[in-house]
């Protein structure tokens, strides 16, 4: 199915929809709705799980392999990221401090 | 934006330039934001084009970020919804808010209403607005911030989207999304259940990485879903036998 042309119009269209449900969900039904209880417990953890689910993979595998060698920038990179966030709560310096350490790893020492 | 509201355009309204001024004032780390989306959309191998329709289209930089390296993968349709629906999730509970202040405008104009709605228009409304109920110039205000925040993200996006046209991808600055995506993680630890919740989520996305489909994604999401509202379900019923 990725190998068609279609696929990543339709996956970005079909992304485009995602936006618009979820953002109006509650605002789309002609009466109101109260939230539902099931629906607070899982905001709190789905959002978090599939951050995590998506970063842990991007950052640690290699062609679906664990790291074989310590030479990869990646761990580096997003642990730098961390610590700044954990110190600072600011996005920007986390983002640019990850990148920092990516590219002395990668263009500074060739890894 | 042209809707009119007493005869006069939205846009003369009083509310509508502190809704441009006020969102001006918060809008510099989104543009970071947006930058970094930029680069990892062409990055990631989607190319120019539809990296540009990405994000005219979606325009969500968590979950466009979230779901780049399962496009990348070929994932099918469903998994790369359903994932970037659960990193949305936070905008499903704004909605019930902006519902307090919206609820009376046809049903039209309160989902394109939603389309447009931002953690940051959010944050700046809710500032303004502590009173959740309707009142005059809401309206213009809230197309004031949406059009700064629209216009903001999308400048940045493009200028990433051209940037990483000319970066060479020896540099490796792909990753400079999964950086954006490590800082909202951290956001969202708050307390031991949910660093409970993000180290198994991580865990069992590795763990299950073979699974076909990217179903990985999936898999890690129910399993820490579950297991967070275990924890919370017992640390309830803990607190409960100890008050008896």
């Amino acid at each position: 199915m990725a190998d068609l042309p279609w696929y990543p119009i339709v996956a970005i269209l079909g992304l485009a929809g995602v936006t618009l449900l979820s953002r109006s969900f509650f605002l789309i039904p002609e009466r109101e709705v109260p939230i539902p209880g099931w629906l607070k417990e899982a905001l709190r953890y789905a959002p978090l799980a599939a951050l995590a689910a998506v970063v842990v993979p991007e950052t640690f595998l290699t062609q679906g392999h664990l790291l074989d060698t310590w030479r990869d920038p990646r761990p580096y990179a997003a642990l730098a990221g961390a610590l700044w966030y954990w110190r600072s709560r600011g996005m920007l310096g986390t983002i640019l401090c990850g990148t920092a350490v990516l590219l002395v790893l990668k263009l500074g020492l060739g890894w | 934006m042209t809707v009119s509201l007493d005869s006069q355009p939205m846009w003369r309204h009083p509310a509508f330039a502190d809704g441009v001024r006020e969102m001006a004032g918060v809008a510099i780390g989104l543009g970071a934001w947006g930058l970094v989306t930029g680069v990892a959309m062409v990055k990631s191998g989607l190319g120019v084009p539809l990296s540009v329709m990405m994000s005219l289209l979606v325009f969500a930089g968590s979950a466009q970020l979230a779901s780049l390296p399962l496009l990348a993968a070929g994932a099918p349709l469903w998994v790369v919804w359903a994932t970037a629906f659960c990193v949305n999730l936070r905008f499903v509970i704004f909605s019930a808010g902006w519902r307090n202040y919206f609820g009376s405008l046809p049903q039209r104009r309160r989902i394109v209403l939603g389309y447009f709605t931002t953690d940051l228009n959010y944050v700046c409304f809710l500032r303004r607005y502590p009173d959740q109920r309707p009142q005059e110039g809401q309206e213009p205000y809230f197309w004031g911030g949406v059009l700064v925040n629209w216009v903001a993200w999308q400048v940045l996006s493009m200028l990433g989207i051209v940037l990483a046209d000319v970066i060479p991808t020896a540099w490796g600055l792909g990753f400079a999304g999964t950086l954006a995506l490590v800082g909202l993680t951290g956001s969202l630890l708050k307390d031991r259940a949910t660093w409970v919740a993000a180290a198994v989520a991580g865990c069992a996305s590795v763990a299950a990485y073979a699974l076909p489909f990217k179903l990985n994604i999936v898999v890690s999401i129910a399993v820490a879903v579950a297991l967070g509202v275990l924890m919370d379900h017992q640390a309830r019923a803990l607190k409960s036998q100890g008050e008896v």
